[in-house]
Protein backbone atom coordinates (compact mmCIF):
# COMPACT_ATOMS: atom_id res chain seq x y z
CA UNK A 1 0.00 0.00 0.00
CA UNK A 2 1.54 3.76 -0.77
CA UNK A 3 2.52 5.57 2.69
CA UNK A 4 2.66 9.30 2.13
CA UNK A 5 4.36 11.66 4.81
CA UNK A 6 3.01 14.72 5.44
CA UNK A 7 3.69 17.65 4.61
CA UNK A 8 2.95 16.50 0.74
CA UNK A 9 4.30 18.07 -2.33
CA UNK A 10 2.36 18.40 -5.48
CA UNK A 11 4.02 15.81 -7.51
CA UNK A 12 3.09 12.85 -5.50
CA UNK A 13 -0.52 14.83 -5.61
CA UNK A 14 -0.64 14.50 -9.27
CA UNK A 15 0.05 10.68 -8.50
CA UNK A 16 -2.45 9.55 -6.85
CA UNK A 17 -5.60 8.08 -8.65
CA UNK A 18 -8.86 7.22 -7.65
CA UNK A 19 -9.42 3.90 -5.83
CA UNK A 20 -6.12 4.01 -4.29
CA UNK A 21 -5.55 3.01 -0.89
CA UNK A 22 -2.93 4.83 1.32
CA UNK A 23 -1.67 4.94 4.73
CA UNK A 24 -1.13 8.42 5.56
CA UNK A 25 1.68 9.75 8.56
CA UNK A 26 2.03 13.01 9.54
CA UNK A 27 0.60 16.28 11.24
CA UNK A 28 -2.60 17.39 10.36
CA UNK A 29 -6.02 19.40 11.57
CA UNK A 30 -9.51 18.34 12.09
CA UNK A 31 -11.34 20.87 10.86
CA UNK A 32 -15.61 21.13 10.23
CA UNK A 33 -18.51 23.15 9.62
CA UNK A 34 -18.00 26.02 12.61
CA UNK A 35 -14.48 26.04 11.36
CA UNK A 36 -14.82 26.15 7.58
CA UNK A 37 -17.29 28.82 8.14
CA UNK A 38 -14.96 30.65 10.02
CA UNK A 39 -12.24 30.61 8.15
CA UNK A 40 -14.08 31.77 4.90
CA UNK A 41 -16.36 34.50 6.45
CA UNK A 42 -13.14 36.16 8.56
CA UNK A 43 -10.39 35.03 6.21
CA UNK A 44 -11.15 34.54 2.87
CA UNK A 45 -14.30 36.31 2.29
CA UNK A 46 -14.15 38.62 5.04
CA UNK A 47 -17.71 39.54 5.24
CA UNK A 48 -16.79 39.34 9.34
CA UNK A 49 -14.09 41.53 11.03
CA UNK A 50 -11.46 39.17 13.21
CA UNK A 51 -11.85 38.85 16.72
CA UNK A 52 -10.01 37.85 19.72
CA UNK A 53 -7.20 35.77 19.20
CA UNK A 54 -8.53 35.26 15.15
CA UNK A 55 -5.44 36.87 13.77
CA UNK A 56 -3.05 34.93 15.52
CA UNK A 57 -4.23 32.01 14.93
CA UNK A 58 -4.82 32.51 11.40
CA UNK A 59 -0.97 33.19 10.80
CA UNK A 60 -0.43 30.06 12.52
CA UNK A 61 -2.89 28.52 10.51
CA UNK A 62 -1.07 29.73 7.16
CA UNK A 63 1.81 27.51 8.48
CA UNK A 64 0.18 24.13 9.52
CA UNK A 65 -1.92 24.23 6.59
CA UNK A 66 0.35 24.63 4.24
CA UNK A 67 1.17 21.29 1.65
CA UNK A 68 -1.37 19.48 5.26
CA UNK A 69 -4.46 18.49 5.03
CA UNK A 70 -7.71 18.39 7.09
CA UNK A 71 -9.80 16.33 8.60
CA UNK A 72 -13.47 16.51 8.82
CA UNK A 73 -13.61 15.04 12.11
CA UNK A 74 -15.72 15.82 15.69
CA UNK A 75 -13.56 13.71 17.82
CA UNK A 76 -14.75 12.34 21.23
CA UNK A 77 -11.22 14.09 23.12
CA UNK A 78 -10.63 12.58 27.17
CA UNK A 79 -8.14 14.65 29.22
CA UNK A 80 -10.37 18.22 28.78
CA UNK A 81 -9.84 19.10 32.48
CA UNK A 82 -5.96 18.26 32.74
CA UNK A 83 -5.65 19.60 28.89
CA UNK A 84 -3.73 15.89 28.48
CA UNK A 85 -5.94 15.50 25.39
CA UNK A 86 -5.96 12.13 23.59
CA UNK A 87 -8.71 11.06 20.76
CA UNK A 88 -10.66 8.28 22.16
CA UNK A 89 -12.74 7.84 18.75
CA UNK A 90 -12.16 9.91 15.94
CA UNK A 91 -14.10 8.66 12.53
CA UNK A 92 -14.96 11.17 9.59
CA UNK A 93 -18.01 13.36 9.83
CA UNK A 94 -19.89 13.83 6.06
CA UNK A 95 -17.76 15.96 4.12
CA UNK A 96 -20.80 17.47 1.40
CA UNK A 97 -21.74 19.92 3.81
CA UNK A 98 -18.04 21.92 2.95
CA UNK A 99 -19.12 21.68 -0.20
CA UNK A 100 -19.90 25.78 -0.39
CA UNK A 101 -16.14 26.46 1.35
CA UNK A 102 -13.65 23.34 0.70
CA UNK A 103 -12.45 24.78 -2.84
CA UNK A 104 -11.82 27.85 -1.31
CA UNK A 105 -10.19 26.98 1.56
CA UNK A 106 -7.84 24.61 -0.27
CA UNK A 107 -6.40 27.08 -2.28
CA UNK A 108 -6.30 29.92 0.03
CA UNK A 109 -4.22 27.70 2.51
CA UNK A 110 -2.42 25.90 -0.20
CA UNK A 111 -4.06 22.42 1.32
CA UNK A 112 -3.43 18.61 -0.15
CA UNK A 113 -6.48 17.98 0.47
CA UNK A 114 -9.28 16.87 2.93
CA UNK A 115 -9.98 13.32 4.59
CA UNK A 116 -13.67 13.18 5.09
CA UNK A 117 -16.26 10.53 4.00
CA UNK A 118 -19.30 10.18 1.73
CA UNK A 119 -17.27 12.63 -1.10
CA UNK A 120 -17.91 16.07 -1.84
CA UNK A 121 -19.06 18.09 -5.50
CA UNK A 122 -18.01 19.47 -8.48
CA UNK A 123 -16.82 22.82 -6.67
CA UNK A 124 -14.61 20.45 -4.93
CA UNK A 125 -13.55 18.32 -7.53
CA UNK A 126 -12.61 21.23 -9.58
CA UNK A 127 -10.62 22.79 -6.73
CA UNK A 128 -8.90 19.03 -6.47
CA UNK A 129 -7.53 19.46 -10.11
CA UNK A 130 -6.54 23.52 -9.70
CA UNK A 131 -4.88 23.18 -6.40
CA UNK A 132 -4.09 20.30 -6.63
CA UNK A 133 -5.13 18.36 -4.14
CA UNK A 134 -7.22 15.19 -3.25
CA UNK A 135 -9.98 14.22 -1.42
CA UNK A 136 -9.45 10.89 0.50
CA UNK A 137 -12.29 8.62 2.33
CA UNK A 138 -11.78 7.01 5.59
CA UNK A 139 -14.14 4.64 7.00
CA UNK A 140 -17.24 6.66 8.53
CA UNK A 141 -18.03 5.26 11.80
CA UNK A 142 -14.65 3.28 12.36
CA UNK A 143 -13.75 5.81 15.15
CA UNK A 144 -12.05 4.01 17.38
CA UNK A 145 -10.10 1.94 15.02
CA UNK A 146 -9.20 5.54 13.59
CA UNK A 147 -8.09 7.05 16.60
CA UNK A 148 -5.47 4.50 17.46
CA UNK A 149 -4.08 5.93 14.28
CA UNK A 150 -3.37 9.39 16.46
CA UNK A 151 -0.40 9.27 18.23
CA UNK A 152 -0.53 12.91 19.54
CA UNK A 153 -2.56 15.64 19.66
CA UNK A 154 -0.44 18.56 19.51
CA UNK A 155 -2.56 21.22 20.33
CA UNK A 156 -6.29 22.67 19.73
CA UNK A 157 -7.22 26.34 18.45
CA UNK A 158 -10.85 27.51 18.73
CA UNK A 159 -11.97 25.22 21.26
CA UNK A 160 -14.95 27.78 22.08
CA UNK A 161 -16.15 26.35 19.09
CA UNK A 162 -16.59 23.21 21.31
CA UNK A 163 -14.93 19.95 21.42
CA UNK A 164 -16.00 18.41 17.48
CA UNK A 165 -15.62 21.68 16.11
CA UNK A 166 -12.63 22.83 17.33
CA UNK A 167 -9.87 22.69 15.07
CA UNK A 168 -7.32 19.99 16.38
CA UNK A 169 -3.40 19.48 15.37
CA UNK A 170 -2.73 15.95 15.22
CA UNK A 171 0.02 13.66 14.74
CA UNK A 172 -0.80 10.37 13.00
CA UNK A 173 1.00 7.62 11.89
CA UNK A 174 -0.36 5.11 8.74
CA UNK A 175 -4.05 6.59 8.98
CA UNK A 176 -5.71 4.04 6.65
CA UNK A 177 -7.69 5.95 3.48
CA UNK A 178 -8.64 5.55 -0.05
CA UNK A 179 -8.41 8.28 -2.54
CA UNK A 180 -11.84 8.72 -3.89
CA UNK A 181 -11.66 12.28 -5.73
CA UNK A 182 -8.22 13.18 -7.55
CA UNK A 183 -6.48 16.25 -9.04
CA UNK A 184 -7.46 14.70 -12.57
CA UNK A 185 -11.03 15.21 -12.14
CA UNK A 186 -12.20 11.93 -11.41
CA UNK A 187 -14.56 11.32 -8.67
CA UNK A 188 -15.54 7.76 -7.46
CA UNK A 189 -19.32 9.28 -5.88
CA UNK A 190 -19.75 10.89 -9.41
CA UNK A 191 -19.25 7.75 -11.18
CA UNK A 192 -21.63 5.84 -8.43
CA UNK A 193 -23.95 8.17 -7.95
CA UNK A 194 -24.97 8.50 -11.91
CA UNK A 195 -24.86 4.39 -12.34
CA UNK A 196 -27.29 4.14 -9.11
CA UNK A 197 -29.72 6.79 -11.33
CA UNK A 198 -29.75 4.44 -13.77
CA UNK A 199 -30.82 1.53 -11.74
CA UNK A 200 -33.36 3.42 -9.88
CA UNK A 201 -35.13 4.56 -13.36
CA UNK A 202 -35.05 1.00 -14.46
CA UNK A 203 -36.91 0.00 -10.47
CA UNK A 204 -39.50 3.23 -10.59
CA UNK A 205 -40.19 2.46 -14.19
CA UNK A 206 -41.12 -1.65 -13.08
CA UNK A 207 -44.89 -1.99 -12.05
CA UNK A 208 -45.64 -2.83 -8.68
CA UNK B 1 -40.11 4.21 46.78
CA UNK B 2 -38.28 3.82 43.81
CA UNK B 3 -34.72 3.08 43.51
CA UNK B 4 -31.92 5.87 42.12
CA UNK B 5 -31.53 4.41 38.44
CA UNK B 6 -28.83 7.22 37.77
CA UNK B 7 -25.64 4.55 37.89
CA UNK B 8 -27.93 1.54 35.79
CA UNK B 9 -28.74 4.31 33.28
CA UNK B 10 -24.89 5.09 32.72
CA UNK B 11 -23.75 1.10 32.36
CA UNK B 12 -26.99 1.69 29.69
CA UNK B 13 -25.24 4.32 27.77
CA UNK B 14 -21.76 2.96 27.80
CA UNK B 15 -23.00 -0.20 26.43
CA UNK B 16 -24.82 1.09 23.71
CA UNK B 17 -22.30 3.70 22.89
CA UNK B 18 -19.60 0.86 22.96
CA UNK B 19 -20.86 -2.60 22.50
CA UNK B 20 -23.10 -2.75 18.76
CA UNK B 21 -26.34 -5.21 19.34
CA UNK B 22 -25.22 -9.34 18.24
CA UNK B 23 -28.02 -8.53 15.42
CA UNK B 24 -26.11 -5.91 13.75
CA UNK B 25 -22.72 -7.11 13.95
CA UNK B 26 -23.80 -10.71 12.50
CA UNK B 27 -25.71 -8.82 9.56
CA UNK B 28 -22.77 -7.49 8.62
CA UNK B 29 -19.86 -10.61 9.19
CA UNK B 30 -22.38 -11.90 6.68
CA UNK B 31 -22.15 -9.39 4.31
CA UNK B 32 -18.79 -10.01 3.95
CA UNK B 33 -19.69 -12.75 1.62
CA UNK B 34 -21.53 -10.31 -0.89
CA UNK B 35 -18.62 -8.29 -1.62
CA UNK B 36 -15.44 -9.28 -3.74
CA UNK B 37 -12.59 -10.08 -2.10
CA UNK B 38 -10.11 -7.08 -1.74
CA UNK B 39 -12.68 -4.84 -3.45
CA UNK B 40 -12.84 -1.47 -1.29
CA UNK B 41 -16.80 -2.44 -0.03
CA UNK B 42 -15.29 -5.41 1.46
CA UNK B 43 -12.51 -3.49 3.29
CA UNK B 44 -14.55 -0.90 4.57
CA UNK B 45 -16.62 -4.14 5.84
CA UNK B 46 -13.33 -5.45 7.58
CA UNK B 47 -12.62 -1.95 8.98
CA UNK B 48 -16.17 -1.62 10.37
CA UNK B 49 -15.71 -5.06 12.08
CA UNK B 50 -12.27 -4.60 13.55
CA UNK B 51 -13.64 -0.83 15.21
CA UNK B 52 -16.38 -3.23 16.44
CA UNK B 53 -14.51 -5.63 18.38
CA UNK B 54 -11.59 -2.93 19.43
CA UNK B 55 -14.54 -0.58 21.10
CA UNK B 56 -16.42 -3.33 22.76
CA UNK B 57 -12.97 -4.60 24.11
CA UNK B 58 -11.88 -0.83 25.19
CA UNK B 59 -14.79 0.00 26.17
CA UNK B 60 -15.09 3.19 23.93
CA UNK B 61 -17.33 4.71 21.43
CA UNK B 62 -18.05 2.92 18.07
CA UNK B 63 -18.46 6.02 16.24
CA UNK B 64 -17.19 9.28 17.65
CA UNK B 65 -20.60 10.50 16.55
CA UNK B 66 -22.98 9.33 19.88
CA UNK B 67 -25.85 11.08 18.04
CA UNK B 68 -29.22 11.86 19.37
CA UNK B 69 -30.02 10.16 22.75
CA UNK B 70 -33.08 8.47 22.17
CA UNK B 71 -35.03 7.73 25.31
CA UNK B 72 -38.27 5.31 25.73
CA UNK B 73 -39.08 4.83 29.34
CA UNK B 74 -41.81 2.62 29.46
CA UNK B 75 -42.87 2.07 33.61
CA UNK B 76 -45.27 0.92 36.11
CA UNK B 77 -48.09 2.86 37.46
CA UNK B 78 -46.78 4.52 40.19
CA UNK B 79 -43.25 5.70 39.06
CA UNK B 80 -42.26 9.47 38.93
CA UNK B 81 -41.25 10.27 35.31
CA UNK B 82 -39.78 13.56 36.99
CA UNK B 83 -37.16 11.54 38.72
CA UNK B 84 -36.88 8.97 36.12
CA UNK B 85 -35.83 12.32 33.83
CA UNK B 86 -33.41 13.90 36.54
CA UNK B 87 -31.85 10.36 36.41
CA UNK B 88 -31.41 10.34 32.80
CA UNK B 89 -29.95 13.53 32.48
CA UNK B 90 -27.24 13.17 35.05
CA UNK B 91 -26.52 10.16 33.65
CA UNK B 92 -25.51 11.21 30.38
CA UNK B 93 -23.79 13.98 31.89
CA UNK B 94 -21.30 11.46 33.46
CA UNK B 95 -21.08 9.30 30.19
CA UNK B 96 -19.78 12.57 28.61
CA UNK B 97 -17.48 13.08 31.20
CA UNK B 98 -16.35 10.06 30.94
CA UNK B 99 -15.74 10.19 27.34
CA UNK B 100 -18.54 7.78 26.41
CA UNK B 101 -19.81 10.24 24.25
CA UNK B 102 -19.27 13.20 22.82
CA UNK B 103 -21.24 16.21 24.36
CA UNK B 104 -23.25 16.41 21.28
CA UNK B 105 -25.97 19.49 22.27
CA UNK B 106 -25.61 22.63 20.57
CA UNK B 107 -27.24 25.50 20.84
CA UNK B 108 -28.80 26.24 17.73
CA UNK B 109 -29.39 29.87 18.20
CA UNK B 110 -25.73 30.76 19.69
CA UNK B 111 -23.93 28.08 18.41
CA UNK B 112 -22.71 26.94 21.76
CA UNK B 113 -21.77 23.34 22.94
CA UNK B 114 -23.54 22.82 26.27
CA UNK B 115 -20.08 20.38 26.54
CA UNK B 116 -22.68 17.64 28.50
CA UNK B 117 -24.93 16.83 26.23
CA UNK B 118 -27.86 18.61 28.20
CA UNK B 119 -29.80 21.07 26.40
CA UNK B 120 -33.20 22.32 27.22
CA UNK B 121 -36.15 20.20 27.82
CA UNK B 122 -35.65 18.59 24.60
CA UNK B 123 -31.82 17.08 24.60
CA UNK B 124 -31.54 14.35 25.23
CA UNK B 125 -35.10 13.13 23.76
CA UNK B 126 -36.95 11.24 26.27
CA UNK B 127 -40.39 9.49 25.94
CA UNK B 128 -42.49 7.58 28.91
CA UNK B 129 -45.18 5.71 28.39
CA UNK B 130 -46.91 3.56 30.90
CA UNK B 131 -47.30 -0.02 31.22
CA UNK B 132 -49.10 -2.47 32.84
CA UNK B 133 -47.33 -4.66 35.51
CA UNK B 134 -44.39 -4.49 38.13
CA UNK B 135 -41.42 -4.40 34.95
CA UNK B 136 -39.72 -1.23 33.88
CA UNK B 137 -37.82 -1.04 30.40
CA UNK B 138 -35.78 1.85 28.93
CA UNK B 139 -34.71 1.90 25.65
CA UNK B 140 -31.70 3.92 24.03
CA UNK B 141 -31.09 4.52 20.56
CA UNK B 142 -28.19 6.50 19.54
CA UNK B 143 -28.45 7.89 16.33
CA UNK B 144 -25.90 9.68 14.40
CA UNK B 145 -26.21 13.10 12.52
CA UNK B 146 -24.61 11.84 8.96
CA UNK B 147 -27.50 9.40 9.48
CA UNK B 148 -30.05 11.70 10.48
CA UNK B 149 -29.30 14.55 7.96
CA UNK B 150 -30.01 11.94 4.43
CA UNK B 151 -33.68 10.95 6.15
CA UNK B 152 -36.09 12.06 4.13
CA UNK B 153 -40.23 12.79 4.33
CA UNK B 154 -42.38 12.72 1.15
CA UNK B 155 -45.84 13.77 1.07
CA UNK B 156 -47.27 11.75 -1.74
CA UNK B 157 -48.67 12.02 -4.81
CA UNK B 158 -44.73 13.32 -5.96
CA UNK B 159 -45.16 13.85 -9.51
CA UNK B 160 -41.21 13.76 -9.82
CA UNK B 161 -41.18 10.21 -8.71
CA UNK B 162 -44.78 9.02 -10.07
CA UNK B 163 -45.19 7.83 -6.99
CA UNK B 164 -49.53 7.76 -6.10
CA UNK B 165 -50.72 7.11 -2.17
CA UNK B 166 -50.45 3.13 -2.25
CA UNK B 167 -47.76 0.70 -1.81
CA UNK B 168 -46.29 0.87 -5.03
CA UNK B 169 -45.81 4.72 -4.56
CA UNK B 170 -44.25 4.19 -1.22
CA UNK B 171 -41.86 1.51 -2.80
CA UNK B 172 -40.56 4.31 -5.41
CA UNK B 173 -39.78 6.95 -2.85
CA UNK B 174 -38.17 4.91 -0.09
CA UNK B 175 -35.70 3.66 -2.83
CA UNK B 176 -35.27 7.12 -4.31
CA UNK B 177 -34.41 8.02 -0.53
CA UNK B 178 -31.91 5.25 -0.68
CA UNK B 179 -30.26 6.99 -3.97
CA UNK B 180 -30.24 10.36 -2.93
CA UNK B 181 -28.78 9.16 0.46
CA UNK B 182 -25.29 7.10 -1.54
CA UNK B 183 -22.68 6.71 1.29
CA UNK B 184 -23.92 9.46 3.38
CA UNK B 185 -25.48 8.09 6.16
CA UNK B 186 -22.36 4.98 6.20
CA UNK B 187 -24.24 2.55 4.10
CA UNK B 188 -24.66 -0.41 4.80
CA UNK B 189 -27.52 1.17 6.46
CA UNK B 190 -31.00 -0.10 8.04
CA UNK B 191 -34.24 1.46 7.34
CA UNK B 192 -37.23 2.76 9.31
CA UNK B 193 -40.13 3.75 7.20
CA UNK B 194 -43.46 5.26 8.27
CA UNK B 195 -46.39 5.27 6.39
CA UNK B 196 -48.84 7.84 7.56
CA UNK B 197 -49.02 10.06 10.39
CA UNK B 198 -48.72 13.97 10.75
CA UNK B 199 -45.30 15.44 9.89
CA UNK B 200 -43.95 15.01 13.66
CA UNK B 201 -45.76 11.66 14.35
CA UNK B 202 -44.61 9.93 10.79
CA UNK B 203 -41.02 11.01 11.60
CA UNK B 204 -41.02 9.76 15.45
CA UNK B 205 -42.59 6.56 14.22
CA UNK B 206 -39.92 5.91 11.22
CA UNK B 207 -37.45 5.52 14.51
CA UNK B 208 -39.34 3.56 16.69
CA UNK B 209 -40.07 0.67 14.30
CA UNK B 210 -35.59 0.57 14.37
CA UNK B 211 -35.60 -0.54 18.30
CA UNK B 212 -36.84 -4.38 17.09
CA UNK B 213 -34.41 -6.85 16.06
CA UNK B 214 -33.24 -7.41 12.76
CA UNK B 215 -35.14 -9.65 10.31
CA UNK B 216 -38.24 -9.28 12.86
CA UNK B 217 -40.65 -8.74 9.90
CA UNK B 218 -44.56 -6.34 10.24
CA UNK B 219 -47.15 -8.88 10.90
CA UNK B 220 -48.89 -7.43 7.71
CA UNK B 221 -48.10 -9.96 4.82
CA UNK B 222 -48.24 -6.79 2.17
CA UNK B 223 -45.81 -4.62 4.42
CA UNK B 224 -44.09 -7.91 5.55
CA UNK B 225 -43.21 -8.29 1.76
CA UNK B 226 -42.84 -4.59 0.91
CA UNK B 227 -40.10 -4.80 2.94
CA UNK B 228 -38.22 -7.73 2.08
CA UNK B 229 -38.46 -6.38 -1.77
CA UNK B 230 -37.02 -2.89 -0.84
CA UNK B 231 -33.93 -4.44 1.41
CA UNK B 232 -33.20 -6.25 -2.46
CA UNK B 233 -34.00 -3.72 -4.66
CA UNK B 234 -32.03 -1.01 -2.56
CA UNK B 235 -29.16 -3.67 -3.07
CA UNK B 236 -29.31 -3.15 -6.93
CA UNK B 237 -28.62 0.43 -7.00
CA UNK B 238 -24.78 -0.39 -6.09
CA UNK B 239 -23.83 1.98 -3.59
CA UNK B 240 -22.55 -0.42 -1.42
CA UNK B 241 -20.71 0.53 1.72
CA UNK B 242 -19.63 3.54 2.15
CA UNK B 243 -20.52 4.41 -1.17
CA UNK B 244 -17.95 2.43 -2.39
CA UNK B 245 -19.44 0.13 -4.75
CA UNK B 246 -20.99 -3.39 -4.32
CA UNK B 247 -24.24 -5.07 -3.00
CA UNK B 248 -24.50 -4.81 0.32
CA UNK B 249 -25.99 -0.80 0.58
CA UNK B 250 -29.41 -1.95 2.70
CA UNK B 251 -28.80 -4.72 5.27
CA UNK B 252 -32.87 -4.62 6.72
CA UNK B 253 -36.32 -2.35 6.17
CA UNK B 254 -38.93 -1.80 8.91
CA UNK B 255 -41.99 -0.30 8.19
CA UNK B 256 -44.67 1.01 10.07
CA UNK B 257 -48.30 1.38 9.20
CA UNK B 258 -49.89 4.81 11.21
CA UNK B 259 -53.23 7.01 10.24
CA UNK B 260 -53.39 9.75 8.26
CA UNK B 261 -55.59 12.89 7.84
CA UNK B 262 -57.59 12.56 4.59
CA UNK B 263 -55.66 15.21 2.83
CA UNK B 264 -52.34 13.78 4.15
CA UNK B 265 -50.39 11.29 3.34
CA UNK B 266 -46.45 11.31 4.28
CA UNK B 267 -43.95 8.55 4.12
CA UNK B 268 -41.10 9.03 6.20
CA UNK B 269 -37.42 7.24 6.10
CA UNK B 270 -35.19 7.23 9.03
CA UNK B 271 -31.79 6.08 7.52
CA UNK B 272 -29.50 4.05 10.06
CA UNK B 273 -26.10 4.01 9.69
CA UNK B 274 -24.33 0.55 10.09
CA UNK B 275 -23.33 2.03 13.69
CA UNK B 276 -26.99 0.93 14.71
CA UNK B 277 -26.49 1.62 18.20
CA UNK B 278 -29.92 0.39 20.43
CA UNK B 279 -29.49 -1.22 23.23
CA UNK B 280 -32.53 -1.63 26.46
CA UNK B 281 -32.65 -2.31 30.38
CA UNK B 282 -35.27 -4.06 32.15
CA UNK B 283 -35.94 -3.52 35.81
CA UNK B 284 -37.82 -5.69 37.77
CA UNK B 285 -37.59 -5.55 41.51
CA UNK B 286 -34.24 -5.11 42.62
CA UNK B 287 -32.81 -7.00 39.20
CA UNK B 288 -31.26 -4.91 36.36
CA UNK B 289 -30.74 -6.62 33.38
CA UNK B 290 -29.88 -5.52 29.78
CA UNK B 291 -29.75 -7.03 26.11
Amino acid sequence: MKEINLPINDETIRSLQVGEPVLLTGVMLTGRDAAHKWMIDTFIRKTRAPQGDDLQTYEELKKLLNGALIYHCGPVVSGLDTKAYKFVAAGPTTSIREEPYQAEVMKHFNLKGVIGKGGMGPKTLQGCQETPAVYFHAIGGAASYIAQSVKKVLGVYKLEFGVPEALWVIDVKDFPVVVTMDSHGNSQHKAINENSQTVLNDLLAQPY
Amino acid sequence: MQPDLTEKILELIRRTATNLPADVEQRLRASLENEAPGSAARGALETVLKNVELARAESTPICQDTGTPIFYVHYPEGWSTRKLKEQIRAALAEATQRSYMRPNAVDAVYDKNSGNNLGGEDFPSVHFDEVEGETLTIELMLKGGGCENVGAQYSLPDSRLGAGRDLAGVRKVVLDAVQRAQGQGCAPGILGVAIGGDRGSSYYGSKEVLFDKLGTRNADPQLAALEERLTSEANTLGIGPMGFGGNTTVIDTKIKGMHRLPASFFVSVSYMCWAYRRRKMTVSGETVTYD
